[in-house]
């Protein structure tokens, strides 16, 4: 062939392809509501599926499965939840890339428990200029509900930190006036969402606060600041803490035989993590220690006979094929879907994303998925959807309820 | 002056008229695709001139691509900077520290300096969430989305603009690479890889050229991290894990190091092979991506790229060509 000549097919041959390519992308239809017919809904998702969070990815599982059972029982308004749930690694940069792709090639209706604080903070400008609902995000950071003003298409669904700690120190006003308190926290936004709760639950109680600590994610562990904190004269601890600090703080607890009253965060009170506790510092590393629980508990005996446990089993069983029904991420996964699709009906037959956003801030639902007594509420002044909590304690290997449900509202 | 082959300047003309047409062709979420695609292709071209031509070794790019990023998203979000301005400034930032890293790499070779380069790698993250002030912490920075400047606004969507942005950069970047390697600074850096003790002889003095592939390459990483940042219109210490250096050493194996070529590919392979796994299966997106990296480095040992051009030869039969890396 003359070089020419191959040159010629060289440039014309890519353009053809992309040509092709350009075609299939084509959009197909002109609906008046993307993502809705009348037989479908359309909806979008994000969970890391790999990477350092991919222990997460079962959510979107537990999701799957509760859309499938819905749909098996009539869907919502007659119509079919169709769920697109993608893979970012936890990483923003690829957060925004398939949340692209599943706005304008997809043309989702809505996203639904996009998972992570930095991934959803990457799509929220662009979902809320397409004017696409962002609803009930797996995040416990604040912003989600404390700049709606700004963002009114994004709604979170986690309690948020602050309402955790505050919760936590409305229990220590009552029950215990006069403790001399210690906080250890992450030095970050999760952690300082702590400080600012506990203080704000305290009112006028927040001198009692004897000693703060830091740690950093870097750091080896946490028993300096663990030794520290006992030298202060404290008699309560509120520890602030991923899971790995946590189970480095209680097992410190049994080392320096510190029988302090512990107040532990949500995040790192699974039965799994109190276990390895207990393994490294003994009972009286975590015996007695007091977190919260918003949603059921599927290891938790003193759960098993309550509708909504009963309910999730009969789901995992017909839908939940090769997942652990153990696995408390996949309860919150269920727990979230099944408000999901009670804003999707409460929006009604008509629907459209305004009518969506509308009716997701007007909810007032028992969820069966959340701890007997936990009330789920929204209003357009009101965008924490959960801000009610009840207190654990850690006693004979299980969790048992302390008291009635706090609403970290009032 | 080099003297530019025939056939390089077809491909290169080819190539551009394809890039050119292509965002027009294609849905703009496509384009805002190929956008990352073509930074990352610049932050592999870097990690080419450092490992393929020069046999330095980095796991910590992903760094340098955290500086070039943080420095538009505080450039644009603080002081109102057009991100265009603050790329530069990430490039030049980037560069000098680059140079810093190298100095440090003299002391060190093969296994040691990817060790030393993979602690680069580990720190930035907690290093951004120490820094609060400046770097918003874990939550990092948000700020405004990239646009076409005035006139052009009405006519490019953000999307196509920043896919223009990426790769004319990409075609500046390769110009100035291909050039620079034709001459004599790209025959120091290639004896220097070949033999330390014989390009000593020669008289070229291997420190100078080494800081300066490393200041090069992390000049690159910083303009691709700096583009990046301004696609996703957000920063955070989570956007910069230890995976993304992981990631582009995977592209630029991938693509080949042999050939600058193998860039484009590595940055095309990087951005779709993951997106292409999940869209087979999301739960095995993983499993499809560590599987096709396997065959791909079975089938094909110097690189997609590589590959490519051993089966053009033997379809065309053998042809000179003055290609970088291969004298």
């Amino acid at each position: 062939m003359p070089k020419s000549h191959r040159a010629l097919l060289g440039l014309l041959a890519p353009i053809a392809v992309l040509g092709i390519v350009a075609g299939s992308f084509a959009r197909t239809s002109a609906d008046s509501v993307p993502g809705v017919t009348s037989t479908e809904i359309l909806l979008g998702g994000t969970h890391p599926y790999s990477g350092p969070a991919s222990a997460y990815g079962v959510i979107g599982k537990g999701i799957a499965a509760y859309f499938a059972y819905v749909n098996d029982h009539g869907g919502i308004n007659g119509r079919k939840i169709t769920y697109k749930d993608q893979d970012d690694a936890y990483n923003p940069a690829q957060t925004v890339q398939v949340v692209k792709g599943m706005a304008e090639q997809d043309h989702v209706f809505a996203f639904f428990n996009t998972l992570g604080t930095a991934p959803n903070l990457a799509i929220r400008q662009y979902l809320n200029d397409q004017k696409i609902p962002q609803l009930f995000v797996s995040t416990g950071a604040t912003t989600w509900g404390a700049d709606a003003a700004k963002y009114p298409y994004t709604l979170g669904f986690n309690p948020d930190y602050q309402a955790e700690a505050i919760v936590f120190g409305k229990y220590i006003v009552a029950h215990q006036p006069n403790a001399k308190i210690a906080i250890l926290y992450q030095n970050d936004d999760f952690g300082q969402d702590y400080v600012t709760g506990l203080e704000k639950g305290l009112g006028a109680k927040a001198s009692q606060v004897v000693k703060k600590a830091t740690y950093e994610v870097t750091d080896p562990d946490v028993r300096s600041q663990m030794a520290t904190l006992q030298g202060s004269g404290a008699d309560t601890i509120v520890i602030a803490a991923t899971p790995k600090f946590a189970i480095g703080a209680m097992v410190a607890l049994g080392q320096l035989s510190w029988k302090a009253t512990t107040y532990l965060s949500n995040v790192s009170a699974s039965q799994t993590m109190m276990e390895a506790a207990t393994k490294g510092g003994g009972d009286v590393a975590t015996e007695g220690i007091i977190s919260d629980a918003y949603t059921l508990d599927p290891t938790n005996p003193s759960l098993a006979n309550t509708a909504g446990m009963k309910l999730y089993r009969d789901v995992m069983a017909k839908y939940g094929q090769g997942l652990d029904p153990n696995n408390a991420f996949i309860l919150y996964g269920v727990a979230a879907a099944y408000t999901m699709c009670d804003a999707l009906q409460k929006a009604g037959k008509d629907l459209t994303r305004e009518k969506l956003v509308d009716a997701s801030i007007h909810l007032t639902e028992k969820n069966p998925f959340l701890w007997p007594g936990v009330e789920l509420t929204t209003s357009p002044s009101d965008r924490f959807p959960i801000r009610e909590l009840q207190l654990i304690r850690y006693s004979k290997g299980h969790w048992d309820p302390v008291g009635s449900v706090i609403d970290a509202r009032k | 002056m080099v003297a530019v082959p025939r056939s390089n300047l077809i491909a290169f003309g080819v190539a551009a008229l394809i890039v050119a047409v292509a965002p027009w062709l294609l849905p703009p979420y496509i384009a805002f695709e190929l956008a990352y695609a073509g930074a990352y292709a610049i932050a592999i071209l870097g990690l080419l001139i450092l490992t393929g031509m020069n046999g330095q070794i980095s796991l910590g790019h992903g760094a340098f691509m955290a500086i070039g990023g943080y420095a538009v998203a505080i450039a644009v979000s603080r002081a109102g900077w057009p991100p265009e301005a603050a790329m530069l400034v990430a490039a030049v930032v980037c560069a000098a520290f680059g140079g810093l890293v190298g100095i440090v790499a003299l002391r060190l070779s093969g296994a040691y300096l990817a060790l030393a380069t993979f602690a680069l790698a580990v720190s930035v993250s907690p290093l951004l969430k120490r820094f609060k002030e400046t770097t918003g912490g874990a939550q990092g920075i948000t700020f405004a989305t990239a646009h076409a400047p005035g006139p052009l606004a009405g006519t490019l969507d953000p999307e196509r603009w920043l896919y223009y942005e990426a790769w004319t950069l990409v075609g500046i970047l390769f110009a100035v690479s291909w050039f620079a390697l034709q001459g004599r600074l790209g025959r120091a850096l290639r004896a220097i890889r070949d033999n330390e003790i014989a390009a000593v002889s020669f008289g070229i003095n291997p420190s100078v050229y080494k800081s300066l592939a490393f200041a090069w390459s992390a000049a690159y990483a910083g303009i691709a991290g700096a583009l990046i940042a301004s696609a996703t219109a957000y920063v955070s210490p989570d956007s910069y894990a230890l995976q993304l250096s992981i990631t582009l050493l995977i592209g630029a194996v991938l693509g080949g190091l042999g050939t600058m070529w193998g860039a484009i590919v590595g940055g095309l392979v990087v951005e779709f092979l993951p997106l292409w796994a999940q869209a087979i299966n999301t739960a095995a997106s993983s499993l499809i991506y560590g599987i096709s990296l396997i065959v791909v480095m079975i089938a094909m040992p110097d690189g997609i790229a590589g590959g490519i051009r051993r089966v053009s030869r033997i379809i065309t039969g053998p042809r000179a060509e003055g290609q970088p890396g291969r004298s």
